[in-house]
């Protein structure tokens, strides 16, 4: 049985963004594409921004195309203080 | 210490605001409008002797001994059910009323056993007062006749005595010293709302009877305990009363369970806890409760719970018992070293919906002053996140809008994916007391609830939607409203940007939004919908009250938004009667989400990123926050499956039992390092921790809980803590083990420094709370007692924003796999996990989680009601026995997730909300079959489960 549980975190990433997007989508046009990019700012954490441009990076990376518009607008996360 | 009294006023309090004066022996009184005299009497500190008239409920007018004389009218008129008049001039006591009620008294005592010295009410007996104040010597009528009271008389039995019931675990029943004043009748109906009780018989021969001639346990009753409590005499009394006695001091604390946040008194014998009485000042119940915060507390000094802090280097090891210093010390060392070895930001915590916003706001500060980072998270991540989003993006503050009291003013309420009789009784009964005087009822649930249907109850509408469905069915209600012009232009002019009101309006009258295009995707009848609509809008003040059933969707917040455009659309926002009204689940989740708990938002919702406000925090508590949010519980599970988290504080939550999908909770805490468990009982998360730090019970600490409505309730330490330490102080140790040196000496300071930091709490001191009672927050110089109904004259964002709400269809569906929908929900009896009702005799109403399935469904798989069937989903699989019921739909299945051996979460998936990732918890498509037993999984499970709970012998330390 394909177990959810299998699901890797970039695929769940993936997943994440598109849901948001979907929302996004349905909202006037110009505020769909800070939408999105601030609600990824807002609630997701650094090392999940970061695993989101990794997966960018990608081709057939599975993005939403408002996900790509909006990936200008995600804030790169900083390092680390330790 | 003493013993509160609550003074009984014999009738309840009219509402009247036109006042009339009388004179009362002597004294003149002025009284609301509609005052019986007995209450203006008791006003004027007069007690009229009384027997079936109590506060609780309406006067009755049976026994006789409230007479008085009127000057200028004839007779002896009963001070209970005449009303006070202006100029009326009133007798309490002259010698004609005196031999009345003597008689009246000898008439009863005849018909009483004398045992008084024995009888569990001896103190609090208002036969025994009564007998007093009329200064009854003696009964002249002798013990001989026809009574109730002896089981035989000259060895032949007695036909009118009945045995005692005792087959609720909580009351009994003894019918021989029942007054047939039918106060407990009247309750039940009244109060609760059940009408569980009637008076069987007529004249002399009359007596209760719960339903018909029926056992307590078997009744329809609920055991809230109403009926108890307005009963005169021992007839109706609390088992813990009769085995303890009666209780000599008592504190007014708050109901640990349900976000209603009841009020009771907990009546104490020393450090004994003899009851749990409901306040009639609390703000939330008004004196009434149900059968968990008035019952259901023996799981605090259940043998199961854990007293001494345990370790172990690995899960598969038994646990040894250390001393607090070594746990501390251990739990330091180890999130130092993980911090050391993996960064930062590799450990985090999670704060409970269950304890005290004290306790709460110390895990935040330890993760964020502590450990450094913002990973804190909490478990109304599961419950009401999506409320949080949805009414802070359209009203600009995440939180309800209304008190509880605010029903009273209701004309249509429609109840959305809530079951409040099974989920927030109490609220339920206060509900139903409104529809019973005419407000209309329009329910939106997949399932038949029982308000659909109840005594003296019928909704109007009801709208069995398929689960996953409601941004639709919301929508479309909208759509009703727009396009036949029954919106509030007045308010929505007044109140909310109105290009964005035009924006949705034309969103929501586009033909696909109509009651006739989604009935094919929504199962409901599109007639219905638009006579629900219909009246919503035009019935007057229309409030919304809404549950999991609407937050735990992938949809969820799209939902909170949803209703939140109805009310603006129809200008129901902003007065009493009105109002969005989301029904927490746990006692503290409006708390622990005002507290800081989420990874992105300091105290009081304000947005880490904020410079200015992390600015207050970084100078109080001399660290630099970190300005990015941290993960919340399921990043933080895919964080440790990826090996970049490994320590964890979790204190008050059971996580393995509430969160979706448990088998990658399982992986994620099986990846961790250092699991820290805080908590009353070994649970289920437990089984993957490598620390155990006892917990304390709400009994055993000073503390504050938010409920539903913002109302900040004391919490009142009544006995020592058993672990020997309240959870804030076993978080302040903590964090001193790892170098923060905090000096909290009680939970007023911590208060006091959320007062200082937050400025919706600025107001807020434990010295206000014990004037008050309580307050709702906001609570500051613009609102100094508290803000009952918010977004008065202007909503708390200034405009009001209206927000187009597409439907899109859950990634969740059915096929020819997984045929069914399972959506789930909760019972009276039992609370959340269960970890504490599964520990009182609550479970004599709930034994197993049952399976309810369509007769259609169960028979085409062979299915008949008790078996055993398997319930397979993507995720999982489980096992449970079915019920066969008409109250689902045929495709629809539901359970109840109470019990553990249950693992319903098993087969839950992990989609989640789209914008705060809250678990889709009320939709799974699954398969139902036939089963012989318990799945390998639940075998597996409870291996594992023994494996992990073994406890190693302590050494003899003197060896
Ligand atoms: S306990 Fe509550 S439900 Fe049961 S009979 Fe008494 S008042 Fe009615
Ligand atoms: S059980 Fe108690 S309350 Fe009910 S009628 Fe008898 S004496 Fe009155
Ligand atoms: S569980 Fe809820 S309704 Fe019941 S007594 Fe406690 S707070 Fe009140
Ligand atoms: S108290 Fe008034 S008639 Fe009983």
């Amino acid at each position: 049985m394909d177990s959810e549980s299998h699901k890797s975190t970039a695929t769940k990433l993936v997943y994440m963004a598109n849901q948001i997007a979907t929302f996004f989508h349905t909202q006037p046009k110009d505020e769909a594409v800070a939408g999105v990019a601030d609600h990824i700012n807002h609630f997701w954490e650094p090392r999940m921004r970061e695993q989101f441009f990794a997966i960018l990076e990608q081709e057939d990376n599975g993005f939403d195309p408002l996900v790509v518009e909006a990936a200008k607008h995600i804030r790169k996360p900083g390092p680390v203080p330790a | 210490m003493s013993l509160i009294e609550e003074i009984d006023y014999g009738t309840p309090k009219s509402l009247s605001e036109k006042m009339i004066t009388l004179t009362i022996d002597g004294n003149e009184v002025t009284v609301p409008e509609g005052t019986s005299i007995m209450r203006a009497s008791m006003e004027a500190g007069i007690k009229v002797p009384k027997l079936c008239a109590t506060d609780m409920v309406d006067a009755f007018g049976s026994c006789r001994l409230c007479l008085i004389e009127i000057e200028g009218r004839n007779g002896t008129p009963a001070s209970c059910t005449t009303p006070a008049m202006e100029g009326l001039v009133v007798h309490t006591q002259t010698q004609r009323l005196k031999n009345i009620r003597k008689g009246v008294m000898e008439l009863y005592i005849s018909d009483h056993p004398l045992d008084c010295l024995t009888c569990a009410a001896n103190g609090d007996c208002e036969l025994q007062d009564m007998a007093g104040a009329v200064g009854l010597r003696d009964v002249r009528y002798g013990y001989e006749g026809d009574n109730h009271v002896f089981a035989k008389a000259n060895d032949v039995a007695n036909d009118r005595w009945m045995p005692k019931d005792e087959s609720n675990p909580y009351f009994t029943y003894d019918p021989a010293k029942c007054i047939v004043c039918s106060r407990c009748v009247r309750a039940c109906e009244e109060v609760q709302g059940t009408f569980a009780l009637t008076i069987e018989g007529r004249g002399f021969s009359s007596r209760v009877s719960p339903g018909m001639h029926e056992n307590f346990v078997d009744s329809e009753c609920v055991s809230c305990g109403a009926c108890v409590q307005a009963c005169p005499t021992a007839t109706l009394t609390e088992k813990s009363v009769i085995e303890i006695g009666q209780p000599e001091h008592s504190k007014v604390t708050t109901c640990a369970y349900c976000g209603v946040g009841c009020s009771f008194k907990a009546e104490m014998r020393g450090e004994e806890l003899v009851r749990m009485v409901p306040w009639k000042d609390g703000k939330a119940n008004r004196g009434h409760s149900c059968v968990k915060g008035r019952f259901a507390y023996g799981y605090s000094t259940h043998k199961d719970r854990i007293l001494n802090p345990m370790i172990r280097e690995k899960i598969s090891d038994p646990w040894r018992e250390v001393t607090w210093e070594e746990a501390y010390k251990h739990v330091a060392n180890e999130f130092r070293r993980i911090q050391y070895q993996y960064g930062r930001n590799s450990i985090g915590g999670i704060t409970s919906s269950r304890c005290t916003n004290e306790e709460t706001y110390l895990v935040q500060k330890l993760v964020r002053a502590g450990f450094g980072n913002n990973n804190v998270d909490t478990c109304a991540r599961v419950c009401h996140s999506p409320t949080g989003y949805g009414l802070r993006t359209t009203f600009g503050t995440s939180a309800g809008t209304q008190d509880f009291d605010s029903v009273e003013h209701t004309d249509v309420v429609m109840i959305i994916g809530a079951n409040p009789t099974d989920g927030h009784p109490v609220f339920a009964s206060r509900l139903k007391k409104r529809l019973r005087k005419g407000a209309k009822l329009i329910v939106v649930d997949p399932r038949r609830i029982d308000l659909v249907r109840s005594p003296h109850v019928e909704a109007a509408q009801h709208l069995p939607l398929r689960p996953g469905t409601n941004v639709a069915v919301v929508t479309s209600m909208a759509h009703v409203i727009v396009t036949e012009g029954l919106f509030n232009e007045k308010f929505i002019r007044e109140r909310c940007d109105w290009d964005e009101f035009q924006d949705w309006a034309a969103f929501v009258s586009s033909p696909e939004h109509s009651p006739e295009a989604i009935e094919q995707l929504s199962g409901v009848n599109p007639q219905a919908l638009r006579e629900a609509a219909r009246l919503f809008a035009t019935g007057g003040n229309g409030a919304i009250y809404y549950g999991l059933g609407v937050t735990e969707h992938s949809q969820g917040s799209t939902t909170v938004m949803a209703i939140a455009n109805l009310a603006m659309a129809t200008g129901n926002i902003g007065r009493k009667g009105v109002g969005v009204n989301p029904l927490r689940g746990q006692n503290n989740v409006q708390g622990s989400c005002d507290m800081g708990s989420f990874p992105h938002e300091l105290p009081g919702y304000r947005h880490i990123s904020d410079e200015s406000t992390r600015d207050i925090f970084d100078k109080l508590w001399g660290v630099k926050l970190q300005d990015e949010p941290g993960l919340r519980i399921p990043n933080m599970l895919d964080a440790a499956v990826d090996g970049t988290f490994k320590g964890i504080y979790i204190q008050g939550e059971d996580i393995l039992q509430s969160d979706p999908d448990t088998k990658h909770v399982a992986a994620g805490l099986a990846a961790m390092e250092c699991v820290v468990v805080h908590d009353l009982f070994l649970n289920e998360t437990a089984n993957y921790a490598h620390v155990f730090l006892p917990g304390s019970t709400f009994l055993e600490k000073d503390g504050t809980f938010t409920n539903a409505e913002r109302r900040i309730n004391r919490v009142r330490k009544v006995m020592s803590p058993l672990n020997g330490y309240a959870d804030w102080e076993v978080t302040q140790n903590l964090a001193n083990a790892m170098g923060l040196g905090w000096s909290y000496s009680h939970p007023s300071e911590i208060m006091d420094e959320v007062a200082l930091t937050t400025p919706s709490f600025a107001g807020v001191t434990y010295d206000l709370l014990d004037k008050e009672g309580s307050v709702q927050w906001p609570c500051n110089e613009k609102a100094p007692l508290g803000t009952p109904i918010m977004h008065i004259d202007s909503f708390a964002r200034g405009k009001g924003k209206f927000i187009r709400t597409e439907y899109v269809a859950t990634d969740e569906r059915t096929g020819p796999r997984f045929p069914l929908l399972l959506t789930t929900g909760r019972i009276l009896s039992q609370y959340n996990v269960g970890a504490q009702t599964r520990r009182t005799h609550n479970v004599v109403w709930h034994e197993e989680d049952r399976l309810e399935i369509h007769a259609h469904d169960a028979e085409q798989r062979g299915i008949r009601d008790g078996d055993w069937v398997k319930i397979t989903s993507r995720a999982g699989e489980t096992t449970l026995r079915a019920l066969i019921t008409d109250r689902v739909s045929p495709g629809v299945v539901y359970t109840t997730f109470h019990h553990p051996t249950t693992q319903a979460n098993v087969i839950t998936t992990d989609f989640s909300d789209w914008a705060t990732n809250c678990p889709e918890y009320k939709v799974t498509a699954v398969q139902v079959g036939a089963s012989n037993g318990p799945s390998d999984w639940q075998v597996e499970y409870d291996e594992q489960a023994r494996q992990s709970r073994r406890i190693a012998p302590v050494l003899d330390a003197a060896e």
